[in-house]
């Protein structure tokens, strides 16, 4: 469903509507259980802000399938970063383990878009700091490919081909009031 | 925020709530195994003591140290500085060496201000003469802050020596940024003369303001600058301005009892009211670290803001 706003700076396409992010995170979850046979020791940890919201959404569709409850927490990379030094220091988001700790558990981490990879390996090395997973996985709403590190996500909602001058926001209900994701085109005008 | 922290009022109420929040955040690291971040990796603050300190130079150094920055010690005793080098080459010699941050407690009123128009890194106030602590301040809100909630309409009730004191000065200007309501309660000889123009009360009798206060911060009486006759015995100042068993008993019951350090037992506060539940002077050194920590960060952490002050 291509949405074109005529005469505008941008060109915003939205990717992914709201039930679309809907089945992608219940494909997610189901996907999450088979591959950690019924999601045994597993523990999710969004990357602040959007990736917090998607965790506890994904917690919330294991819950249902499975019946049990499935740890989740937020693990905040700003102080783990590798471009701090590119502008003015930034506020830092909330890291909150479940009560167990991640110590041989299967760490689930979960962002909104996976790009260049460098919030992950900032997210690796903040987990380092924290405890020794047994694994570590990645779930990744959107993956918008252009990848500048050796890293894969294990799950992904959608696979978007984009070009670097393109920008995909993701919008979720908690914090943006509605459920969508959107490819923004620089005009070249 | 300004790229030096040489008095609380540089702080806008946005900038302190962003300290305050980071420190936070910050604090969780105490808890962890591992307390050490990578952040200020490769880079390099000088604590530059001039006088002596203790848990404000321990502090920065584990503050700095838990951020990965490199640290140097310096203090005037066993320097150049007993050999007649100014602050100026000592400033000059730092810079050769390539600090980004320097932390400096100095004798003399205004010398941070002074060294930082001579230095490229970020300079911050340890304690200036008589003048500002602002990191104190900063400590002292966020330990109020995690005790009471919010500061907005609290009253606090700074008593003893404001006259000599940074500690104070720092934080009736920090205190009033962040909503709370300051009264000052000393004897009128240990009384600045500006002090009509700060924003916050004077009252010369403590038993009145008592029981109306959130929080007692109470001040050290700086017997090395007692030069003049301030007051005329110490225990008459006890006697009026000290916190002791009977008036703690009437404070209000969630009021806390604050104090920078060090104390003097006894005279401006009684053993067993520093010892209560209700004081914070043990965990106001414990935030020193998490709020010194965040001052760094948000200073150093961030790309290089050039020279505007």
């Amino acid at each position: 469903m291509a949405e074109a706003i005529p005469h505008a700076h941008a060109q915003a396409h939205a990717v992914l509507e709201g039930p679309d992010i809907n089945r992608a995170l219940i494909r997610i979850s189901h996907e999450i259980l088979e591959r950690t046979k019924g999601g045994e020791n597993v523990v999710l940890l969004g990357i602040p802000t959007r990736g917090v919201h998607l965790a506890r959404r994904l917690a919330g569709h294991i819950r249902q399938f499975e019946g049990r409850p499935v740890p989740v927490g937020s693990l905040d990379i700003t102080m783990y970063r590798d471009d701090l030094r590119t502008k003015p220091a930034r506020p830092l988001g909330r890291t909150e383990l479940p009560s167990d700790g991640i110590d041989d558990r299967t760490v689930v981490l979960v962002d909104d878009v996976l790009y260049s990879g460098r919030t992950v390996r900032a997210a690796l090395d903040a987990l380092n700091d924290l405890g020794r997973p047994r694994a570590v996985q990645l779930a990744a709403l959107v993956d918008r490919g252009h990848r500048e590190l050796p890293i894969r996500a294990d799950y992904v909602g959608k696979n978007l081909p984009t070009s670097k001058s393109e920008i995909v926001k993701v919008y979720l209900e908690e914090n943006d009031g509605r459920d969508a994701v959107l490819l923004l085109k620089e005009d070249s005008e | 925020m300004k790229r030096h922290l040489i008095s609380a009022a540089d702080l806008s109420r946005d900038d302190a709530l962003l300290i305050l929040d980071t420190a936070e955040e910050l604090a969780k690291i105490s808890d962890r195994s591992i307390k050490k971040l990578p952040t200020l990796r490769g880079r390099t603050v000088v604590n530059l003591f001039f006088e002596d300190s203790t848990r404000t130079r321990i502090s920065f150094e584990a503050a700095a140290k838990r951020l990965s920055a490199d640290v140097i010690n310096f203090s005037a005793k066993g320097s150049s500085v007993s050999k007649g080098e100014s602050l100026k080459d000592t400033a000059l010699t730092l810079e050769a060496m390539g600090a980004d941050g320097v932390v400096i407690r100095h004798s003399a009123s205004g010398a941070p201000y002074r060294l930082a128009g001579w230095v490229r890194g970020s300079v911050v106030n340890a304690g200036d003469g008589t003048h500002e602590h602002p990191t104190q301040a900063l400590l002292d809100a966020y330990t109020m802050r995690r005790r009471l909630g919010s500061l907005e309409g609290r009253r606090v009730t700074i008593v003893g020596d404001v006259l000599h004191s940074r500690v104070a000065r720092s934080n009736v200007l920090l205190l009033s940024t962040l909503g709370a309501e300051v009264t000052l309660v000393a004897p009128p000889t240990l009384l600045p003369v500006s002090v009509a123009s700060w924003p916050c009360e004077v009252s010369y009798d403590l038993d009145t303001v008592l029981p109306k206060s959130d929080v007692v911060m109470m001040l050290r009486v700086q017997r090395e600058r007692m030069n003049a006759a301030f007051f005329p015995t110490e225990r008459e100042y006890s006697r009026r301005y000290g916190l002791d068993r009977e008036r703690f008993a009437r404070l209000k019951d969630d009021a806390v009892v604050m104090h920078p350090g060090p104390m003097n037992r006894g005279m401006e506060i009684a053993a067993e009211v520093a010892d209560s539940p209700r004081s914070t002077i043990v965990e106001q050194v414990a935030n020193g670290v998490t709020t010194r920590m965040a001052v760094l960060y948000l200073l150093l952490g961030g790309a290089d803001l050039g020279g505007n002050q």
